[in-house]
């Protein structure tokens, strides 16, 4: 997502900083900017605004006579950016003795009853205690559909023959089944609909001055067009809508909804859609998103994920055997699987500051390069040892070896590999024990530094290739030479004596 | 209400945002400045036709009657050209109307299998089920597979589909291997004597690989069971799309050689032009359109009402 927008930004502002700033190459680069939201299906309102708003500000005078005018306009960039998003208020205030009614609402496909699904199973891991109501009637097995989820995240759900019911007599009783068995939330799943349906449009109207929803949620898909304004738009001036979840930002789509909504409705975006199983919805934070669309990581949504999904009782105690030096196989495998539950190795690293470009480029690679197959590989092989081989690894022979490499469909030297890589880091890790914790963060620092480093591997393959290539003949007939030169060295000295 | 009324008030919407902004703007005996080009390249980029096509629009206008006075016929006829002409191809694509399968790749004798994929929420299932019901109104016998074996409830929704149309449907197990669905599928059909087999598969969206990978081992599993098979693999796209659109066809070609494009949803106040700038870059032609939620809410595409209707006089 936001990978066309981030690029031509990065364009843009890196074509400013090679030369000498002018108002000039400034316009320039913004034009560029605005193609890119266009492309991007930013509204071309907004768009034009945008690019127009940092233009004046960035050719003013108190701007290109500072020291470093490019930070600055990286800074009015990002400042316009927060400001075309945010402000988002994602309190859901639950009061004593009253069910908090949520009201979800959408045109139709844009994903409302899974985002039903995983809005109640957010908000049931907080604590609450959610229900879902089926007020879907139209389409074919819709209720079907929210009963199975439901039961999936262990929500009940509550529903009505919808060929002796209506979407409003459904919300009705929903809430009294809610009140009745003491739930504090109720989200209400309603059938989608165009905006333009009057007759729809007037049935939601109802069920919103009828139950008189604290908060009503419009679902719009990520990918739509130029129209996302409009629908929700008309949604707005039916609904007064709370807040926009955007849906499927998990695809390919730069994010032209996201950057267009609240500047057209003047509604917020609460809560993003990131994928298909139900734990994949985030809160929005217009402040890191902006820093996501600059380049520039989002490290605050990194350490949630991983407060969220890792195991902290398991972590330090993984942590404890480090410092003592003895961390296994074992541990080592199961530091990655809780890893794993962060998500994919992709979208984690790109929400670290400098490595986004490089997570890109291995998109655009595809099958090759994927660090989540690589994970997978290795706990193949891990999983392919026996508990013994797992906690003494020296055990491994060119036997267990091969058994190993054909367990898990991998190289023999492939376990090699492996078996170097854990030594070398179990070797610092047994170091880093011994050290305080002023020198272990300054270790944890370099090789942070090394790893992070782009040109770091050319820079290591260049010092190789100082002392020549390194291999075997060359090598021999190197220490050939070394031992005729000393033999003759010898007989010199003989003769002199 | 005849065919073209049909395409006309669905499309009323569209055309009014276009006019709207092109009335306000083109008035005879005004001077086609850079400003008025400006705006009129707005009013052609909110139809979600993309910068480029509307780019190479807006230059052609610049270059023919830059400076000059306008007269707004004129240009119209050169805009809705063009876009006719970009729509039509270079025919490899039939729409007739006497024949509403005419579009449709279908085998020279014996069954015909149509795979019909697209991301989540598109309008797969219910554009099946219309396109079931345009095809058996053809008298063609049609059997059904339910290939989306992943989300909730999506087998009993077509399932409940195939019970009004009063067709076959071949299910599979909730989370069974759709390839295996797509090839029963096909298998009953033959065994049934079925004109027309529709794999139905689950929505996905193009960046999933692995799920891209299932849909080609999808598309290559009924090529096993039926040489030449399927016939046609149509894309659904939801007319609300933007220039996501195109990277929606080129990966799902990629994966599954799309053959064209169902239009779906083309009753709200979206345009739909992006299928412009996927029929210009990657050739793919729409085949049908979606007008509604009713079964008979399918019709033949047609790139000069396409395009007549959205800018055609109320």
């Amino acid at each position: 997502m936001f990978e066309g927008i981030t690029n031509s930004l990065g364009d843009a502002l890196g074509g400013l900083r090679g030369g000498r700033l002018t108002e000039g190459n400034i316009r320039e680069g913004m034009s560029k900017v605005r193609q890119a939201l266009l492309e991007a299906d930013v509204n071309y309102d907004i768009a034009t605004e945008f690019t127009d708003r940092i233009t004046e500000q960035a050719t003013g005078d108190k701007v290109l006579k500072s020291l470093k005018p490019e930070e600055q306009i990286v800074g009015i960039v990002y400042q316009e950016l927060v400001q075309l998003m945010g402000p988002v208020d994602h309190e859901i205030t639950l009061r004593r003795g009253e069910v908090t009614v949520l009201m979800m609402c959408g045109l139709q496909g844009s994903g409302k009853t899974t985002t039903c699904g995983k809005l109640a199973k957010m908000l049931r891991d907080e604590g609450a205690k959610p229900m879902l109501v089926a007020a879907d009637l139209q389409r074919p097995a819709a209720i079907e559909q929210l009963k199975v989820i439901g039961q999936q995240i262990d929500v009940p759900v509550y529903s009505e023959d919808p060929a002796s019911s209506s979407p409003l007599q459904v919300c009705v009783n929903g809430r009294k089944a809610a009140n009745q068995q003491g739930r504090d939330i109720l989200i209400l799943d309603t059938a989608g609909r165009l905006h333009i349906d009057d007759e729809l449009m007037r049935e939601l109207e109802q069920i919103d001055n009828k139950l008189m929803p604290h908060q009503v949620l419009l679902v719009c898909d990520a990918m739509t067009g130029q129209d996302a304004v409009k629908s929700a738009k008309a949604f707005n001036e039916a609904l007064e809508i709370d807040g926009v979840i955007l849906t499927k930002l998990d695809g390919d789509t730069r994010g032209g909804a996201a950057l267009s909504v609240k500047g057209v409705t003047g509604v917020p975006i609460k809560y993003i859609g990131v994928g298909e199983q139900l734990d994949r919805l985030e809160r929005f934070h217009p402040e890191r998103m902006a820093q996501r669309i600059l380049g520039q990581g989002d490290l605050a949504t990194l350490m949630e994920t991983a407060a969220r999904a890792l195991d902290s009782e398991e972590m330090e105690l993984q942590q404890q055997k480090m410092m003592e030096g003895k961390f296994t196989l074992d541990d080592f495998l199961k530091a990655m699987q809780q890893m794993k539950k962060m998500g994919p190795m992709k979208s984690l690293m790109k929400m670290i500051p400098g490595m986004g470009q490089i997570a890109g480029a291995m998109d655009e690679m595809g099958d090759e390069m994927d660090p989540d197959k690589d994970v997978r590989r290795v706990e193949a092989m891990i999983q392919s040892m026996t508990l013994d081989e797992r906690q003494n690894p020296e055990r491994i022979d060119r036997s267990r070896r091969n058994r190993i490499a054909q367990g898990s469909g991998t190289d023999p030297a492939d376990i090699n590999d492996l078996l170097k890589q854990f030594k070398g880091m179990s070797g610092m890790m047994q170091k880093m024990a011994g050290m305080s914790v002023k020198d272990r963060m300054r270790e944890i620092q370099k090789v942070g530094s090394e790893a992070m480093d782009p040109a770091g591997p050319m820079r290591r393959e260049k010092q190789r290739s100082k002392r020549g290539p390194a291999d075997k003949n060359s090598v021999r007939d190197k220490r050939k030479q070394e031992r005729q030169r000393a033999k003759q060295a010898r007989k010199k000295n003989k003769r002199r004596k | 209400m005849g065919l073209f009324d049909k395409l006309k008030s669905a499309l009323t919407k569209t055309k009014d945002v276009l006019r709207t902004d092109v009335r306000d703007l083109l008035k005879a005996g005004e001077i086609l400045d850079e400003q008025n080009l400006e705006k009129f390249h707005r009013g052609l980029i909110t139809t979600d036709m993309g910068v480029a096509a509307a780019g190479e629009i807006v230059d052609e206008l610049k270059e023919k009657f830059g400076g000059r006075t306008v007269q707004p016929d004129e240009i119209w006829d050169i805009v809705k050209n063009k876009l006719k002409e970009i729509l039509r191809g270079e025919g490899d694509c039939r729409w007739d109307i006497t024949d509403p399968l005419s579009p449709l790749q279908m085998a020279d004798e014996g069954l015909s299998v149509i795979l019909v994929c697209g991301v989540n929420g598109a309008g797969k299932t219910t554009s099946i089920a219309k396109l079931a019901s345009f095809l058996q109104k053809s008298g063609k016998t049609v059997l059904l597979a339910a290939g989306d074996t992943f989300r909730a409830a999506a087998v009993e929704q077509l399932t409940l589909w195939a019970g009004r149309l009063g067709c076959e449907i071949v299910t599979g197990e909730h989370e069974a291997d759709p390839a295996s669905v797509a090839y029963q599928g096909v298998d009953r059909a033959l065994e049934a004597g079925a004109d027309v087999a529709i794999i139905d598969t689950a929505g996905r969206l193009q960046t999933h690989q692995n799920l891209m990978q299932e849909l080609g081992k999808i598309h290559r599993v009924i090529g096993n069971r039926l040489e030449g098979a399927p016939h046609e693999t149509l894309l659904v796209l939801d007319a609300t799309t933007g220039q996501n659109g195109l990277s929606q066809a080129s990966k799902f070609s990629d994966a599954a050689g799309c053959t064209g494009i169902v239009l779906a949803k083309l009753d709200g106040t979206a345009k739909g032009g992006v299928v412009v700038a996927i029929r210009q870059q990657m050739g793919i032609p729409v085949k049908y359109v979606g007008v509604g939620e009713q079964l008979d809410d399918l019709e033949l595409f047609s790139p000069d009402e396409f395009v007549d209707a959205l800018f055609a006089e109320t």
